[in-house]
């Protein structure tokens, strides 16, 4: 056995199916052995997209997604899908071949420092000297990418080192990482105290963020909310913690947000935020959540609690965990008030859109073909105008995912995330929805698609235009508008034709309906464009 | 602005320095002084750091350093608890007739005089931050060439606050 068997093992028993990647030399020997396994390859176009799949795997199992790509340019190219997990908290483990260790530092052909250009975006990193070492390395890395506060975590390895033998392979058991306790379980007597702030609140609200997705706390915090009837709003990460059309969900919040999820945190008197960061298109102003209320943070990692707004009531620990505790605790929260006067907000708000009719409506097309999409399908968000859209107006069921980028705001995210899906959850219908920009920086994936028979659909809503840049052109600079005319975009029914994929096109409203049952008819892929008004805003 | 210091305990692993010294850098935090150096279990270092900032940065830096996977444990040395110590070394022009004056400067700090060439002198003086800012006001009418200083390395006073002893386990 020589050190790429032996690493293959390790995802063996990790329980890994697929590995995301891009071949090159330094990572061939990975790449032999993997021949002799039963895990899925898939060739990915560019080493971004890599990382990006195995987000998708790991955001339906729950489990670290892996990529596998090559030195040098592999490496680098593979650091913006790592800083998107990062952003997020979503395990990933990348596995990065190196030049001969003998030759690290050298500057030699494809040589490139991974480890420490990734050092701000991973988790942890590993550079790997002595390939017995790989198993304890390997037990770790899945340990530390879905634990405490999850992440990527990378594993650089020298061609010598996966081509050295390798005598005796055990798996360990368990993990000794005496420098590394991350804290699940809440404290006791801050969650007294989180009771008693919440039986004496007269307008409690939750506000949950992608935390919650991350430790499958959904039943938990939903059980919670239903049960002391205490209405629940979410961050963009947060969204499918509850279905769309759940009374107790007031939905997104954020300047993108709906106005009455905001006014409910404003207005709040104990607000319960709990795996989120309380960050600045979430919170724009922390201070306002801290001044004239009760803010208890709950969240896995420390380092998030008091650093944008500081609570009054701090609680470390995994949401199921604290949910699980809060659940033991008995008492009545008298809210039923509090709850009218937010369903009043919600009746009031006016859609303000006035859509331009010969166009397709994007508001009402989201609306539309989520609420056809099937009860545990997945939703993968782009980014840009599309994402405030999905966000806004996406109708995601009881069993529905709902994915997108969050944090870094990675544009060309949905394709790939959707593919990584569709592989790790074959059954589920997946859908990526994506603007033009964001379009044209995934589509050479779909000869992915069409090479591994990856079925996912693909709406790529067309207003020729990066439309998120032009609307803030349009109102910082008075619709001087630079460098976001997409003129030279592909004729995309041509190219699903190039990539031999049915196409649908929309272009107004008339047969919205009609078109997206075609859409979703077969589990196959499909590339569908809809003309959106070029100077539509969100 | 207020100034802590920190002792940490990590993984005597390659690449902890620069983790540390990256989340400084990355998160615009300031590094006063830091030291390193094994424990008397091999598998560990200790790193004392001297930083500054508001209360809230000085929250944030304790938060993310204890937030490293390779950190074992971090605790705040407070002055009143706290043994800190830090040397310095001071190369100062000397000839002949300078000589005895710069030596009588060095016996009263209790600073050694580690090597002698016909022009200078290396001074070497061990103590707290306060002697050493004094030494060198004191030297302020002579030639200063060089001096390095190490930073400040410190251990909590007592058995009180041992939060984790060095053994092998």
């Amino acid at each position: 056995m020589i050190g790429a068997d032996a690493i293959i093992k390790c995802l063996e028993a990790e329980g890994v199916t697929t590995v995301f990647g891009y071949p090159g030399v330094a990572i061939t020997p990975f790449y032999n052995s993997i021949l002799d396994s039963h895990i899925r390859t898939i060739l990915i176009r560019t080493e971004q997209n890599a990382a990006h799949a195995a987000s998708g795997v790991s955001r339906l199992t729950g489990k670290p997604g892996v990529c596998a790509v090559t030195s040098g340019p592999g490496a680098t190219n593979v650091i913006t899908g790592i800083a998107t997990a990062f952003a997020d908290s979503i395990p990933l483990i990348c596995i990065t071949g190196q030049v001969n260790s003998e030759l690290l530092g050298s500057d030699v052909f494809q040589e490139a420092d991974i480890t420490g250009a990734v050092e701000s975006f991973v988790k942890y990193s590993y550079l790997v000297k002595d390939a017995a070492e790989i198993p304890r390395i390997f037990k770790e890395a899945f340990y530390i990418a879905n634990s405490g506060r999850k992440g990527p975590v990378l594993i650089d390895i020298p061609i010598d080192v996966q081509n050295a033998p390798v005598t005796k392979f055990k798996y360990p058991e368990e993990v000794a990482l005496r420098t590394y306790k991350p804290t699940v379980k809440g404290h006791a007597v801050q969650i007294k105290k989180v009771i008693s702030e919440l039986k004496k609140a007269k307008r409690p609200l939750i506000c949950a963020g992608g935390g919650v997705l991350l430790s499958e706390a959904e039943g938990e915090l939903r059980a919670f909310a239903e049960r002391h009837r205490i209405p629940v709003v979410s961050t963009m990460m947060g969204i499918g913690v509850m279905p769309t059309d759940h009374p107790l969900y007031f939905r997104m919040v954020g300047n993108n947000g709906k106005a009455y999820a905001n006014r409910a945190m404003n207005e709040s008197d104990v607000l319960v935020m709990v795996g989120a960061r309380v960050a600045d298109r979430a919170v724009n102003q922390p201070d306002l959540i801290t001044k004239d209320k009760v803010l208890i943070h709950m969240d896995v990692d420390p380092a998030e609690i008091g650093k944008n707004a500081g609570p009054t009531i701090p609680l470390v620990g995994d949401a199921k965990h604290i949910f699980g505790d809060l659940e033991k605790e008995d008492f009545t929260c008298s809210c039923e008030e509090w709850l009218e006067t937010l369903n009043t907000y919600r009746r009031e708000l006016k859609r303000r859109r006035s859509p331009n009719p010969d166009y397709v409506d994007p508001a009402e097309f989201i609306e539309r073909l989520t609420d056809r999409m099937q009860e545990d399908s997945v939703y993968v968000a782009d980014v840009g105008q599309n994402q405030i859209w999905s966000c806004g107006y996406a109708k995601v069921k009881e069993r529905a995912k709902f994915l997108t980028s969050g944090g870094m705001g990675t544009m060309g995210y949905s394709i790939p995330a959707a593919m990584g899906a569709k592989i790790a959850a074959p059954e589920r219908q997946v859908v990526a929805v994506c603007g033009d920009g964001s379009f044209q920086m995934s589509m050479m994936e779909l000869a992915t698609m069409r090479q591994h028979d990856v079925p996912v659909k693909i709406v790529v809503l067309k207003n020729n235009y990066l439309g998120m840049v032009r609307q803030y052109q349009h109102f910082t600079y008075k619709d001087n508008y630079s460098v976001v005319d997409l003129s030279g975009s592909p004729d995309l029914e041509k190219l699903a034709s190039a990539y031999d994929l049915p196409f649908l096109r929309l272009e107004n409203m008339d047969k919205c309906d009609e078109v997206i049952d075609a859409f979703l008819k077969d589990d196959a892929s499909v590339l569908m464009e809809c003309l959106i008004d070029p100077m539509d805003l969100v | 602005m207020q100034k802590k210091v920190f002792q940490l305990l990590t993984n005597n692993t390659s690449g902890v320095l620069s983790r540390i010294t990256g989340l400084f850098s990355r998160r615009g935090y300031n590094i006063e002084s830091i030291t390193a150096g094994v424990t008397s279990n091999p598998e560990y270092s200790r790193i004392t750091i001297v930083t500054s900032g508001d209360d809230e940065i000085l929250e944030q830096i304790e938060k993310q350093l204890a937030k490293l996977e390779d950190v074992r444990n971090i605790k705040e040395l407070r002055p009143e608890e706290s043994v800190y110590r830090e040397l310095i070394m001071i190369k100062v022009r000397a000839a002949a007739e300078q000589r005895q004056s710069i030596i009588a400067v060095a016996d009263i700090f209790r600073a050694k005089i580690v090597d002698v060439a016909p022009d200078s002198l290396i001074i070497e003086l061990t103590g707290n931050q306060q002697k050493i800012d004094a030494f060198i006001g004191l030297l302020d009418g002579y030639d200063v060439l060089e001096q390095a200083r190490t930073g400040i390395a410190g251990l909590g006073r007592g058995t009180e606050h041992i939060a984790y002893v060095e053994d092998t386990e």
